[in-house]
Formats: C-alpha cells, sequence, structure tokens
C-alpha cells in the first residue's frame, strides 16, 4: 500500500469531504492504485530539468484599472443559498467557547 | 424538409440563410423537432431552450442582434452541486457565440465538471452514442458530441483538458478540435484545470469546425491566459484542403499493445493516404509521451482540488446541512459530499494529496518536469514535421458501464490527446474511417506546434475530402443507431 487509509481520511478532511466509511474504504483502495500509476515521473523527472507551469508561459498580464459595470447586490446576491440584510448568510465560523 | 434542414452542415446552413432560402426560425424549429424526436433514446442535452432559441432566432432574422441580455439558462456542469444555477454573467465564448447570431438550443451533457471520458459521470446520466446507442458517445463532452452526431444541432461547443473534446469526437464519427492554449478565451468557463482547458468546437465537417473556431477565438483581456495574437488562419485552410509537400511525423510512441486492431489499421490507411496525397512521411520518435498519462493525472487533479475549493455552500449552489448547530466548516464538508459525484471527489483527494506538504516535489513538482520534457519532445519533432499523426483514441466508443468503477480503464481513454494539452499545442480529431471488428468510427489525431492550428485543418480536410470522396458521401450517413422507430 502506497497510501494508509488514515491518510485517507486526513486527504478527506483537508478536502472538506464528509467522506462514509464504506466510501472511504472504497476510495482508498482506488487511490493506491492510481498513486502507484502516476509516480511512474519519478523514472524521468530529474533535478536540473525546470517545471512547466503554463504551456504559453506569460507573465505580469494586467488590463487598465478601469472603472466599469459591476453586478448589483441583488444579481450576486440572487444565487446565495440564505440570505439576510443584503450579505450572504454563512453558518458560525467560530466555536462557541 | 425538417430532417433534410438538420443534414446540413453549419457552413450550408449560413449560406442558405444568407440567400433567403431558409429563416433561422425554419432552422431552429427543425433542430428542435429532431431534438424532440431523438432525445429521450440521446440524453444529449440536461437543458433544452427552445422558447429561447426560437425568440434569438427571430431576432437573427430581423438582424436584430445586439439585444442579448445575459444568460438566462442554468450551469450545472453536470453536477448536484451547482443544480439550478443561473450564472450572473456570460462567458466569453457564448457572449461571442451570441454576436455572430449563433442560436443556442440548449446546454449539452457532461461528465461532472469535465471529469471522465463517457458522460457517466454526470450527474444527470449518461448520454448515448448515436452510433449503437449501448455504448458512451466519449467525454467529457459527450452530450455535445452526441447532439451533433445525432443531428440535433449542427455545431457543438466543448472543453479540452486532456482530450474532451477529440476523444467524443472521435468516438462519435466528428471532427473535433483543442485549438492552441490561449487561442479562445476561458472567461466564465467553469474551472477544472486552468493550465490545461480550452474551449472548442465538435463539428460534422473540417470547415464547421473551423468557422466556429474562428468566431469563439481571440484575445480576451479578461482571461490573462489569452494569447494576444491573430487567430490562425483557420478557415482558409480548411478550405484549402492540401497536403502536397507538407512534412508529417508518425508518433511511434502512440500506438502497439493496448492499441485496438481496427483503429490501428485505419489509423496506417490513413497515413498512406497522407502520402498517395503528395505528404512526406516520417516516424519521429516522442520518447517520453509514455510518461504524459501519469504526469497529466498529478497535474490536473493539482488544479481541481484547487479550483473546486470554491464550491464550499457558501455564495452559490448548493448548501447542505446548515441546522444553525453545525459550523461552516462541518457544512462545507457535508455540502461538498453531498454535492460532488465519485469521480470529482476521487480527483479533489488525489490532488489535495499531491499537492500536500511531503510529497509536492515527489509528485507534482516532478509531473511539472515531466511535462517540460513532453513539450521538448514536441519542439524536437516539430523541426523535423510540420504535423504530428497518431490515433486520437485507443479503442473505439465502448459500451456503458465497462469502465464506471475502473478509473485507471477510463482514463487511458485520453492516452494519446493528452500530450498536446500538456505542451499547448493545437490538435484536431478527423474520422479515418469505420474499425472492421464493430463499426464504429475511429479517429486520425493531426497535432501542430503553438499558434500553428491552421495546419491541423488544412490536413483534416484533406483527409475528409478523399475518405468522402472514396466512400461517396459522409462517413455520418452510415451511422443507424438513432433510425429505430423513427418516421
Amino acid at each position: 500500500m502506497s497510501i494508509a487509509r488514515a491518510e485517507v481520511a486526513h486527504l478527506a478532511q483537508l478536502s472538506r469531504l464528509a467522506l462514509g466509511d464504506e466510501e472511504l474504504d472504497h476510495l482508498a483502495g482506488q487511490l493506491d492504485q492510481i498513486i502507484s500509476a502516476v509516480a511512474r515521473v519519478q523514472e524521468v523527472a530529474a533535478d536540473q530539468i525546470p517545471p512547466t507551469t503554463h504551456a504559453v508561459p506569460m507573465i505580469n498580464v494586467f488590463r487598465d484599472d478601469v472603472e466599469q459595470p459591476c453586478l448589483e447586490p441583488g444579481q450576486a446576491l440572487a444565487q446565495a443559498p440564505a440570505v439576510e440584510q443584503q450579505r450572504f448568510r454563512v453558518p458560525r465560523i467560530l466555536a462557541e467557547d | 424538409m425538417d430532417r433534410e434542414l438538420t443534414r446540413l452542415t453549419a457552413a450550408q446552413l449560413s449560406a442558405a440563410m444568407a440567400e433567403g432560402e431558409v429563416s433561422a426560425v425554419e432552422v431552429a424549429d427543425a433542430h428542435l423537432a429532431r431534438i424532440a424526436a431523438v432525445e429521450d433514446r440521446l440524453h444529449a442535452f440536461l437543458h433544452v431552450a427552445a422558447d429561447r432559441a426560437r425568440a434569438v432566432a427571430r431576432r437573427v432574422d430581423d438582424r436584430r442582434w445586439d439585444v442579448f441580455t445575459t444568460t438566462d439558462m442554468p450551469t450545472t456542469c453536470g453536477s448536484r452541486i451547482l443544480d439550478g444555477w443561473q450564472p450572473p454573467y456570460d462567458a466569453t465564448v457564448t457572449r461571442r457565440l451570441r454576436q455572430a447570431g449563433v442560436v443556442v438550443l440548449g446546454k449539452s451533457n457532461m461528465d461532472e465538471f469535465a471529469m471522465g471520458s463517457s458522460t457517466e459521470n454526470s450527474a444527470f446520466g449518461p448520454s448515448r452514442n448515436p452510433w449503437d446507442l449501448r455504448r458512451v458517445p466519449g467525454g467529457s463532452s459527450g452530450g455535445s458530441a452526441a447532439a451533433v452526431a445525432g443531428f440535433e444541432a449542427p455545431l457543438g461547443i466543448g472543453t479540452d483538458t486532456g482530450g474532451s473534446i477529440r476523444q467524443p469526437a472521435a468516438v462519435c464519427g466528428l471532427v473535433g478540435v483543442k485549438p492552441t492554449y490561449g487561442g479562445s478565451s476561458r472567461y466564465g468557463l467553469v474551472a477544472f484545470a486552468s493550465s490545461l482547458d480550452m474551449p472548442g468546437p465538435p463539428a460534422r465537417t473540417v470547415l464547421d469546425a473551423a468557422l466556429l473556431h474562428e468566431a469563439i477565438s481571440g484575445h480576451d483581456p479578461c482571461d490573462s491566459t489569452s494569447v494576444d495574437a491573430p487567430v490562425p488562419p483557420v478557415v482558409a485552410a480548411a478550405r484549402q484542403a492540401d497536403v502536397s509537400g507538407l512534412r508529417i511525423g508518425v508518433v511511434p510512441e502512440l500506438s502497439g499493445e493496448g492499441y485496438q486492431p481496427g483503429v490501428l489499421a485505419r489509423f496506417s490507411e490513413a497515413v498512406e493516404l497522407l502520402e498517395s496525397l503528395g505528404a512526406k512521411v516520417v516516424e519521429v520518435p516522442c520518447p517520453h509521451f509514455g510518461y504524459a498519462l501519469p504526469a497529466y493525472y498529478l497535474i490536473a487533479p493539482s488544479e481541481c482540488s484547487s479550483n473546486l475549493a470554491r464550491f464550499d455552500g457558501m455564495r452559490y449552489g448548493l448548501r447542505v446541512g446548515d441546522d444553525g448547530t453545525r459550523s461552516a466548516e462541518e457544512v462545507m464538508s457535508l455540502t461538498r459530499e453531498a454535492g460532488f459525484g465519485p469521480e470529482v471527489k476521487r480527483r479533489i483527494m488525489l490532488g489535495t494529496y499531491a499537492l500536500s506538504s511531503g510529497y509536492y516535489d515527489a509528485y507534482y513538482g516532478q509531473a511539472q518536469q515531466v511535462r517540460t520534457l513532453i513539450s521538448r519532445d514536441f519542439e524536437a519533432a516539430f523541426e523535423q514535421v510540420d504535423v504530428l499523426v497518431s490515433p486520437t483514441t485507443p479503442t473505439t466508443a465502448f459500451p456503458i458501464g465497462e469502465r464506471a468503477d475502473d478509473p485507471m480503464a477510463m482514463y487511458l481513454a485520453d492516452l494519446c490527446t493528452i500530450p498536446s494539452n500538456l505542451a499547448g499545442n493545437a490538435a484536431l480529431s478527423v474520422p479515418c474511417g469505420l474499425a472492421p471488428e464493430d463499426g464504429l468510427p475511429v479517429g486520425l489525431q493531426i497535432m501542430a506546434p503553438v499558434l500553428a492550428d491552421d495546419r491541423v485543418y488544412r490536413v483534416a480536410a484533406a483527409v475528409e475530402a478523399a475518405l468522402d470522396s472514396r466512400r461517396g458521401g459522409p462517413l455520418l450517413d452510415s451511422a443507424h443507431g438513432l433510425d429505430t422507430g423513427e418516421a
């Protein structure tokens, strides 16, 4: 096994996925198989090879800072799961103690 | 008459409308009637906007093209997490299509967030292949391919991150194009893997693909990765259809074991055909292409895990478990668990792993080095030849369900298409016949350097013209999967 079940559970937490036990078991096996397969990159990768992040490299792409129309509050909030006082209402972000 | 209209190419329809022989409303109605007749069997669409399509068609007939408002169709990406979501703005591609007077018939089906090769990962059920309804139409843009191959629409739009336009085009008997990265804008395209995603056309002919390619392409200040260069002359190249004197390289790494014999047979014939049309064919090794698939399945999931972090149930889309007792983090985890399907979860987990501290250098970092090696293979190859060719897919369309729970088997469908996503160069798939063992379409992939998109059209148009003339008509005339039960 290249990846342990406990590690998969930790990844689920990092990924904000509330996976069930059965799903976790199933995924652990599949991830193990996929990771073993993709690890083949290590056969040819080497330190002196520069990494490619984008196929057509471009740096510092800016456009002019021009004032233009943007969404009205009503449009921005139209698809929100919950709205209060013309704002996105979200669940509590701090613990209660 | 309706059926005849749906059999016309986009170029023919456009000419007929310009001549006043047919109206945009008649064209829209013909396609809506075709959709009504076959959609229950094909399931190519997630949303059909019949009334809106007719309204837009009326405006096209009145030459009032400038009155379009923002989109009023749901954008779901085939995912429960965006079920019913209506975007507040148009993608640049959508805006350009509307400016060109293109009538949008609806939104087509796809693998959830464009992750898959069959549309089986759509939360709304798979689309079917018009050649054989028991088989997949490819993916992720399989709904677009099914709609175009099934004559529900003359043109489609897809996105290609690892082959998601070319692979469905190949297995549905269509032309499919991934333009040079940055050639058309990603603004308003829901991101899967930002350094790889590119919108492009599936179409029934090379010329139709070129016309759509030209309509959606060009620099867009809203996309910082959009290339500020003239659009390559793809329409002229599609009309040129001449390969005499062109140097064509066959990639030996993209053939052999694991490839269906009928796919290889049609591919070899296509290469011989190109030679007979005056091209000079040589073999050009690309030694690192064998590592493209593993590099892709580190890079794409890494970018996916980052991009899909935005689906947190806070500002739009699904929210689950917000009962007043749970924290934002718990609600996010419950929402994402309920909203994403298995393949999306797999890739988010894989990407999170590849990017996590301690593994970053060994996986994501090394995959990016392999990406450099693949670009170097292309650069060396294009010093010797003008274009490279390979089969588009190792096999023809596979039966629905065959690979659904075997991710590695599913990933192999993109074996030949991935190198061009990693290197960003232009690539196209054009039909090159039917595999003798199953009678299903085979695609020839043509790859050209960055911003030399016109070359892939030139070669594809020559192949299309020669094969159509040899066959006495378009390949799609042999697709009979939808014939049963149709008047």
